[in-house]
């Protein structure tokens, strides 16, 4: 296990390296300079780029990257907060932390709300509860998070008043409901339908049989035999689902005002904050390379078939 | 139990599975009786209705089937008056059963110790972790597994096929059941592991005291262990007497020509096999007379309009034919002329 870890965490800073690399020449793809105004004069904006090296070559300036990352140093923002070392935005002005609370606490009600409606609909499949059920998990994935964040905003906040419209940052639980049901919704009714889906395939299993042959009570049938057995997709999508929330919660951030990393990323690339955009990028690639290890391991941990490595056995 | 040395009797079930398209009639009123220690083999066709007959004592039917008729008594108490609960402690504890595949009926993702210990704890509030675990690798040691403790910590897919099955024997006879089910248990096995697990049920039942209803379409395997024998067809057991009578004195002429279907060593002469002419009935629309009636080369009128009842045939050898009637028949059809 141990090893194994090891060889991904060697494989994650290579992609991390080739992400530099695609974000460097992508960023600089895009016209525009992080000092072009209406004011500024080309003199201006040479002295500027003489400044922070802009006036280097290209290769220079992505070999000072990879040098300074190397350092644990992000360099400092162009515009957004001029002169600010970068990490300092990220790390302590408390962007980071918001962003990853927001997303934790999505992920967490996304898995403890699909997964149980899922067994539900399974369970009683072809009763009421099973067609309410698909009905609003169907609605649920059909809508985009920045709708239902409109709506529930009209509704709880405008209307009934039960919610805070701008959440900031976020300083209480009354805070959180609002953005974190929206950044899940999706997540949790695509969660609960896959979870419907693979207990359905599961309880028909021959091994179900058995343990009914057995005696097993049918709590213990679907809570131990079954479900172990049809989380094994869930995990798989649980990957692409911490991507998603992560990288996606920049929409619910700019509707809810909270300015979290997400909102400052989208910000960073309409300033060409150039630094700012590379900083942002990796740490959140960083964040999902992460998340995927540990998708990975508890993947061998419900299925005890699978080996991580091509060795073990 | 004394003066009843009977464990199961069988009266009358019916089963059917109601589907959009009609009725099914999977078992259409059959009835028979095990002993204590008698091993019952059921053969038949795909579709005969045998697994359905013993899902339906285990109380494993599932959706749409219901047991419409009949009952179904174990040591004298009636299994389809159970309650769920009754039922769930019954199964397991009192029956068991073995199924056809043993790649799939185990749990991939818990450890075979886990599930050998799993049917002691549903029935046995009171059994230490510790009870559990010496039972269950004495069980293990007993169906002929090596290295048992090892085994406990193995999950099914690091076994293989005929110990993931000796496994699921082990599972099955750790209550000691007094009634096992094996359904199919050895077909999806290749032969040699099918004769080295036909051995240890063999051994097994001797050992346990458990009578055993076989059922399977492999009638070599009939031969090899079971005392009695039940021929179904299309929901309805045909014929049903010793192996010995089943075998050397086949009575119904489905059993005849399911015994000539099949090859034989013993024979000098190769002969062709004859296969049996025909299909299967439909079950949603079944005849009015005998079941085997179109398909039998012995058909007479009757055949189509009415039912065979049974014929003593020889000393606990019944036979539902009309073939067995025909003095009567004949001498009816000269009194209407």
């Amino acid at each position: 296990m141990a090893s194994y870890i090891l060889k991904r965490v060697v494989g994650s800073i290579l992609i991390l390296l080739l992400i530099m690399v695609v974000t460097f020449f992508l960023m600089n793809a895009v016209p525009g300079s992080p000092f072009l105004t209406e004011k500024s004069t080309p003199e201006q904006i040479a002295l500027a780029n003489a400044k922070y090296g802009l006036d280097k070559p290209k290769y220079v300036q992505l070999w000072n990257y990879i040098k300074n990352y190397c350092k644990g140093d992000l360099g400092v923002s162009l515009k957004m907060q001029e002169g600010t070392p970068v990490k300092d935005i990220i790390f302590h002005q408390g962007k980071f932390e918001l962003s990853i609370k927001l997303g934790i606490y999505a992920l967490l009600l996304a898995i403890i709300v699909g997964i149980p409606l899922g067994c539900l609909a399974a369970y009683f499949r072809g009763s009421w509860l099973d067609g309410l059920l698909r009905v609003v998990t169907t609605i649920g994935v059909a809508i985009p998070g920045f709708v239902l964040a409109a709506l529930l905003l009209i509704v709880f906040s405008v209307k009934l008043n039960i919610f805070p419209t701008r959440s900031e940052n976020l300083p209480n639980f009354k805070s959180y409901v609002l953005p974190v049901i929206s950044l899940a919704s999706y997540y949790t009714c695509y969660i609960a339908k896959l979870m419907r889906t693979s207990m359905l395939d599961a309880i028909n299993q021959d091994y179900i049989r058995t343990a009914r042959a057995k005696g097993v009570k049918t709590g213990s049938i679907i809570l131990k035999h079954a479900l172990r057995n049809s989380l094994i997709p869930v995990v798989t999508y649980l990957g692409p689902v911490t991507a998603g929330i992560i990288t996606g919660s920049f929409v619910i951030e700019s509707t809810f005002s909270i300015p979290g990393l997400g909102k400052y990323f989208v910000q960073s690339v309409t300033s060409r904050d150039y630094p700012v955009i590379m900083a942002t990028t990796v740490v959140l690639s960083a964040l999902v390379i992460v998340m995927m290890l540990v998708v990975d391991i508890v993947y061998k941990i419900v299925d005890p078939r699978i080996t991580l490595t091509a060795k073990e056995d | 139990m004394e003066e009843n040395k009977t464990l199961l009797k069988i009266e009358d079930l019916k089963v059917s599975f109601f589907t959009p398209a009609g009725e099914v009639k999977a078992v259409d009123g059959i009835s028979y009786t095990l002993g204590y220690n008698e091993v019952m083999g059921i053969v038949g066709e795909s579709g005969s209705g045998k697994s359905v007959e013993a899902y339906s004592i285990i109380g494993l039917l599932q959706n749409p089937g219901k047991v419409i008729g009949g009952s179904i008594e174990f040591e004298g108490e009636d299994l389809l008056a159970f309650t769920p609960e009754q039922m769930r402690l019954f199964r397991g504890n009192k029956v068991s059963m073995i199924f056809q595949n043993p790649m799939t009926c185990l749990n991939p993702v818990y450890t075979i110790g886990n599930q050998l210990t799993e049917v002691l704890n549903c029935h046995d509030n009171n059994i230490s972790k510790k009870e559990a675990y010496d039972r269950a690798v004495e069980m293990l040691k007993l169906v002929g597994i090596n290295n048992p403790e090892k085994r406990m910590k193995q999950y099914p897919h690091e076994l293989s096929g005929g110990m993931r099955q000796r496994a699921m024997i082990a599972m099955a006879l750790i209550c000691s059941p007094k009634l096992l089910i094996a359904d199919e248990p050895t077909t999806a096995l290749d032969v040699t592991i099918q004769a080295q697990i036909l051995e240890l049920m063999k051994d097994l039942q001797k050992k346990e005291n458990t009578s055993i209803i076989f059922i399977t379409h492999n009638l070599g395997v009939v031969a090899e262990i079971c005392d009695r024998v039940s021929v179904m067809y299309a929901g309805r057991i045909v014929e049903q007497g010793t192996v010995n009578e089943i075998f050397y004195n086949p009575q119904h002429p489905y059993t005849k020509k399911l015994l000539a279907s099949i090859p034989r060593l013993d024979e000098e002469t190769v002969e062709r096999l004859v296969p049996i002419e025909g299909t299967p009935i439909d079950l949603l629309n079944p005849p009015q007379g005998c079941n085997f009636g179109p398909r039998c080369s012995d058909c007479m009128k009757i055949c189509l309009r009415k039912k065979p009842p049974f014929a003593e045939v020889g000393e606990g050898h019944i036979s539902a034919c009309w073939l067995h009637f025909k003095d009567m028949i004949e001498k009816e059809a000269e009194k209407d002329e």
